[in-house]
C-alpha cells in the first residue's frame, strides 16, 4: 500500500494525544483513589492543551485525505457497519469530553473532572479500537487483519503520550517525573516487543491469493504482459510505495532504532530535564512516523496480482 | 428470489481487442453522472479512469504459452466487501437487482472502499475526486426509450466475439445461469467469500484424439491390402480403375 501522510500523521498524533490524555488521567484516579490531590493545575492545563492538540491535529491531517472535505460530516453515517465511520464518530467525542475534563478539573469541579475524565477513558479507548480495526478488519491485506494491529495502536500510541507526559511534567511537575518515565519505559518496552511480534508474523506469512485464484487459470506459472493500460492508473498509484528496496529497509530500521532504543536510552539517562525528555518524545515520535509509513508500505494488496507488468 | 444481473465473460472467446474498454468509455463519459477523467491522453504518461480494462497473461513457459486476454471489471459481489466499510453509505448495492453503485454525491473520496476490494475494481477519479467503479450501465438497461435489444451494458454490445453475456444469474434459465452451468463458469479469488456475481468461463481447448482403431483397419485385422502384390508397369495401377 502507498503510505499515505495524512493518514501516518493522523493515526500517530491522536495515538499519542490519547497516550497523553491516559497519563494525565491515570495519576488523577491514582489520587482519587489514594484520597489526596497531587497534580498541579498548570501541568494539568498543559498536559490537556497538549493532548487536545495532537488529537486537532490528526483531525486536521485526516481532512487532507478526503477527495471532498467539505462533506466529511457525511461520514459518521455508516457506524452500524464501518470502522471508520465509529472512528469519526469517536473522535470528536474524545475530544470533547477531554476539554470538559479539563474545564471542570480549571474550575475546580474534582468529582465531575473525574466522571468526565472516566468517559473519556471509554472515548479514548473506543477509538484506539476503532482506528486499529479500520486496518484491521480488512482480511486480504493478510499483514494488518490480525489483533497485533490493534494492539499496537494502543500500546504505541499510549507509549509515545507517556513519553511526552513525561517531558511535559520535566517542565511544570518534576514530582512526576520519575513514574512517567518508569511507565514510558514500560509500555514502550511492550509496544516494542508487540511490533516485533507483528514483524515476525508478517514475515511468514504465505499470500493467500495468487495469480491463478486472480484470473482463474490453474498453472503454476502465469505472467502478466498488459494491465489494460500504458501509463499508470489508480491502481498503480494507490496500492504500491513505489520506493526502491533500500528506502524501505532504512524506515525499517529507523523505526526500529527511534520508536524504543534511542528514547529509552533517554529516557534511562535519569534526567530530569524538559528538553532532554522533549527530544525523547520527538525521536520517538518520528519513529512512529517511520513506523507507520513502514505499516502501509509492507501491506501488500491482493489486486497488485492484477498491476504486475505496464506494457 | 431476488435479481442479480451480472456478466458473464468467456476467456476461450475474448480475443483482447478492447472494444468492451473503449465502448464502456465512451458511454459512461458522456452520462449524466459527468466524464471519466483523463489527463495526459496524447502524452508520454497517460492516466485515467476506467470501468473496465482488458489484461493479458502469458500462461506456461515457451514453448507450451498460451495468451489469456482478461477483461476486468467490477464483479459486482454478492457479499461485497467495499459497501460496509464505506463510512457515508455512498457505496451501496442495490436489493432490486444487485448492482454494486456509488453515490458520487455522497462520496467523501476516502478510498477505503478501494481498500476493500480485493479486485482493483474501484479507481477514484482524480478531478471529481470520488470513487467510480463499473455500474453495469444502470443508465442503459432500463432505457425504454432504447430498443429491448440494446437494454444491455455497452461493453456486452461492443464485443465482436459475443464474450460477454448479460443476465440475472439468480435465474436458473437466463443465458448467463445457463452458461455458467454448462460450462464451467467460475468466480474470481474464492478464497475470500466474496461471492462474485460475475463469472468466467474457462479456456478450452479443441483437442483431436486418435484411437488405435481409427489407424487400422477394423474390418481388416490381418492387414492383407499391404500384402497384394505391386501391379506390373502396363497393368493398370489403382489410380486407372477408380469406377470400383
Amino acid at each position: 500500500m502507498r503510505p499515505a501522510w495524512s493518514v501516518i500523521l493522523l493515526t500517530t498524533l491522536i495515538g499519542a494525544g490519547q497516550g497523553l490524555f491516559l497519563a494525565l488521567y491515570a495519576v488523577d484516579a491514582y489520587d482519587a483513589a489514594r484520597g489526596q490531590a497531587s497534580l498541579a493545575p498548570f501541568f494539568v492545563a498543559a498536559a490537556i492543551a497538549a493532548s487536545l492538540a495532537l488529537v486537532g491535529a490528526g483531525l486536521l491531517a485526516s481532512f487532507f485525505h478526503l477527495g471532498h472535505p467539505e462533506r466529511a460530516w457525511r461520514s459518521a453515517a455508516m457506524w452500524r457497519t464501518s470502522w471508520l465511520s465509529r472512528e469519526v464518530i469517536a473522535l470528536p467525542l474524545f475530544l470533547a469530553l477531554v476539554a470538559l475534563y479539563g474545564a471542570l478539573h480549571w474550575l475546580g469541579s474534582l468529582q465531575g473532572a473525574l466522571l468526565a475524565g472516566a468517559l473519556a477513558a471509554l472515548a479514548c479507548a473506543a477509538l484506539f479500537v476503532c482506528t486499529g480495526m479500520i486496518y484491521a478488519c480488512l482480511k486480504f491485506l493478510q499483514e494488518w487483519h490480525t489483533p497485533l494491529t490493534v494492539t499496537n495502536f494502543v500500546l504505541l500510541g499510549s507509549a509515545s503520550g507517556l513519553t511526552a507526559a513525561a517531558a511535559l511534567a520535566a517542565w511544570l511537575q518534576p514530582a512526576l517525573v520519575r513514574g512517567y518515565v518508569v511507565a514510558a519505559l514500560a509500555l514502550g518496552a511492550l509496544a516494542y516487543l508487540g511490533r516485533l511480534a507483528s514483524l515476525r508474523r508478517n514475515a511468514r506469512l504465505r499470500p493467500i491469493s495468487n495469480l491463478a485464484s486472480a484470473i482463474g487459470v490453474k498453472h503454476p506459472r502465469i505472467v502478466q504482459i498488459a494491465q489494460g493500460a500504458m501509463g499508470g492508473s489508480f491502481n498503480t498509484r494507490e496500492f504500491f510505495h513505489g520506493r526502491p528496496r533500500e528506502v524501505v529497509r532504512a524506515v525499517r530500521w529507523s523505526m526500529l532504532a527511534l520508536v524504543f532504543p534511542v528514547p529509552a536510552l533517554l529516557l534511562f539517562g535519569g534526567s530530569q530535564s524538559a528538553p532532554v525528555l522533549g527530544a525523547a518524545f520527538l525521536l520517538q515520535y518520528a519513529g512512529l512516523l517511520a513506523e507507520r509509513w513502514y505499516f502501509f508500505a509492507e501491506a501488500k494488496h491482493p489486486q497488485n496480482l492484477y498491476y504486475q507488468a505496464i506494457a | 428470489m431476488t435479481k442479480q444481473l451480472a456478466l458473464v465473460i468467456d476467456l476461450n472467446v475474448c480475443v483482447g481487442c478492447h472494444a468492451c474498454v473503449t465502448s464502456c468509455k465512451q458511454w459512461n463519459t458522456s452520462g449524466e453522472a459527468g466524464f471519466l477523467s483523463d489527463d495526459n491522453p496524447y502524452g508520454a504518461d497517460p492516466t485515467g479512469t476506467f470501468f473496465n480494462r482488458v489484461q493479458t497473461f502469458e500462461v506456461g513457459e515457451f514453448p507450451n504459452t498460451e495468451t489469456v486476454h482478461f477483461p476486468k471489471s467490477c464483479l459486482h459481489c454478492e457479499d461485497p466487501p467495499c459497501v460496509p466499510v464505506c463510512p457515508t453509505g455512498a457505496s451501496y448495492k442495490r436489493a432490486e437487482d444487485g448492482i454494486v453503485l456509488v453515490d458520487y454525491d455522497k462520496c467523501i473520496g476516502c478510498k477505503y472502499c478501494s481498500w476493500a476490494c480485493p479486485y482493483g475494481a474501484r479507481e477514484v477519479d482524480e478531478h471529481q475526486k470520488v470513487m467510480k467503479k463499473c455500474t453495469l450501465c444502470v443508465d442503459r438497461i432500463y432505457d425504454a426509450k432504447l430498443p429491448e435489444a440494446e437494454r444491455k451494458p455497452a461493453c456486452v454490445l461492443a464485443c465482436p466475439t459475443s464474450a460477454r453475456l448479460f443476465g440475472d444469474i439468480h435465474d436458473p434459465q437466463s443465458a448467463a445461469s445457463q452458461a455458467i452451468r454448462e460450462q464451467g463458469g467460475y468466480a474470481l479469488m474464492p478464497e475470500w467469500g466474496t461471492h462474485p456475481a460475475n463469472h468466467y468461463l474457462p479456456r478450452r481447448k479443441t483437442t483431436k484424439h486418435l484411437h488405435p482403431d481409427e489407424l487400422e483397419r477394423h474390418d481388416n485385422p490381418l492387414k492383407v491390402d499391404g500384402q497384394l502384390p505391386r501391379p506390373a508397369p502396363g497393368e493398370p495401377a489403382l489410380d486407372d480403375v477408380t469406377s470400383w
